[in-house]
């Protein structure tokens, strides 16, 4: 079922943000691989780098020096075209805040990424009403944001990142703004759409939940990538949390 | 399976398809219409010294008019009543225009009008900057964002232009009417009237999209990365 291909790769990657007179590096030389298909989790604490590095890959910012290529699309070539047309088809963005878009209903929200790709109303009524069914928000299809709980915006927000049925979905913290229960809801729908649909999830979180389902964590440092665990490495070092709490 | 993933590199180099980031115009109509109506105060606000600065010219062009129509006429006491009105009028005039005075206050109140505006219109782009953000990381481009605030401007341009024109002609029909009594609206020109309506409406619906040009310039500019930021 999965192809051995790699989505993203990031080659070298350096970021450097001139505040004032200090040059700050936020990231000093990273290489990382993301195979398709895998749910991904971007560790780190705040101020290491963590978020340059996956805006970077959502192709919403560039890197100072060093490549990344999205499906094997170098993301510092591309044109205001060709980047909206990546954002538009091939990556789905989740955010911390879910962003739903106040002024228009949860089917609208929905469908606005399709409008944008050129599909046509009614088509794009229909795939919305079916992605709205698979987040579990069918018969909730009129409601405006407001009149949703959270973790309802959150499904939505989901569904709205599904639309063009990307090949990545990038997710940053989408559980920082939910309860516990609302939040692993949310970790378990992602990872069940990674593996049914084949799409590739990587998350930026300080979320410990989320390590339980992903195929590959990348920990950030300083800066730099201190470890990258798959998911057998990972039961062990959790199970000697969980031994050491105990 | 991976075809199903989403469209592959080929039809990334395509031009034919890399270019297929639309809005169809009757969808962005719609998405401005409703924003509008959404934020229906709020609308309401940015509007309101449109409003009161076209209704203010008009209420001097119409004033003209009306003056026009009873000079019209030809008969001395109505000539009398104007000048009583503070018109100020030669013995050789035939018409009543306007004064240089007049004229400097109407461009000054179109002026404040105007800056009010952009106040409002930059007031309305900080406050949806996640929004604009958000929808910038869907895909749109930097005209679409641009399109969606100039048609919100040119509605509500267009509709408190309308209002504030009719509004201005009314109360300066009543003004007429107050001081030379009903023949002031019976004997107002028609065709002076409609183009002072509509060089009112024009000049409101010229100055709203002038005045959100910039706001708007400012958010179809606006990098998508926005949308990620946590503070509100």
């Amino acid at each position: 079922m999965t192809t051995t291909k790699n989505i993203v790769r990031v080659t070298n990657v350096t970021k450097t943000f001139q505040l004032g007179k200090i040059a700050v590096h936020a990231l000093k030389g990273v290489d990382l691989e993301i195979p398709t298909g895998q749910y991904v989790s971007i560790m780190g604490p705040s101020g290491s780098g963590k978020s340059t590095l996956f805006n970077m890959i959502g192709g919403l910012d560039k890197p100072t020096s060093g490549k990344v290529y999205i499906d094997e699309v170098d993301v510092s070539q591309l044109d205001a075209y060709e980047l909206a047309w990546l954002r538009c088809r091939k990556i789905g963005y989740i955010f911390q805040t879910f962003n739903i878009i106040q002024v228009m209903t949860a089917l609208e929200n929905v469908t606005l990424p399709m409008t944008f790709a050129g599909m046509h109303n009614d088509e794009a009524i229909e795939k919305g009403m079916d992605l709205l069914d698979l987040v579990g928000l069918g018969d909730r299809f009129q409601h405006k944001p407001f009149e949703l709980s959270g973790g309802q915006q959150q499904r939505v927000a989901i569904a709205r990142a599904l639309a063009n049925d990307p090949a990545i979905i990038l997710a940053d913290e989408p559980t920082g703004n939910l309860d516990l229960n609302t939040g692993e809801e949310i970790i378990s729908l992602l990872q069940n759409l990674s593996h049914e649909r084949n799409v590739t999830v990587i998350s930026a979180t300080h979320d410990i939940k989320m390590l339980n389902v992903s195929d590959l964590v990348v920990w950030i440092r300083d800066g730099r990538i201190d470890k990258t665990e798959s998911r057998d490495e990972l039961t062990i070092s959790i199970g000697r949390i969980d031994a050491r709490s105990a | 399976m991976q075809d199903s993933v989403g469209p592959t590199n080929a039809e990334m180099s395509d031009p034919g398809i890399s270019r297929q980031v639309v809005l169809p115009l009757r969808k962005s109509v719609e998405i401005a219409y409703n924003s509008i109506r959404v934020r229906f105060f709020r609308s309401l606000i940015t509007t309101m010294s449109l409003v009161l600065a076209v209704s203010f010219l008009s209420f001097v062009n119409v004033s003209t008019d009306v003056a026009n129509g009873l000079l019209a006429t030809g008969d001395p006491e109505l000539r009398q009543a104007l000048v009583r009105a503070g018109y100020d009028l030669k013995p050789e005039d035939r018409r009543a225009d306007s004064s240089p005075k007049q004229r400097w206050i109407v461009l000054l109140s179109l002026l404040v009008c105007a800056v009010g505006i952009v106040n409002a219109q930059l007031m309305a782009v900080t406050e949806r900057f996640r929004e604009i953000g958000t929808m910038k990381c869907l895909g749109a481009l930097d005209r679409f964002v641009l399109r969606l605030f100039l048609l919100e401007a040119g509605m509500q341009g267009l509709v408190g232009a309308a209002a504030g024109a009719v509004g201005g002609a009314f109360f300066a029909l009543m003004n007429g009417v107050f001081f030379f009594g009903r023949q002031a609206v019976v004997l107002v020109p028609v065709g002076d009237l409609l183009m002072s309506l509509s060089t009112a409406t024009a000049a409101g619906c010229l100055l709203s999209l002038i005045g959100v040009s910039y706001p708007a310039w400012v958010a179809a500019r606006m990098q998508p990365v926005e949308a990620m930021r946590v503070e509100q």
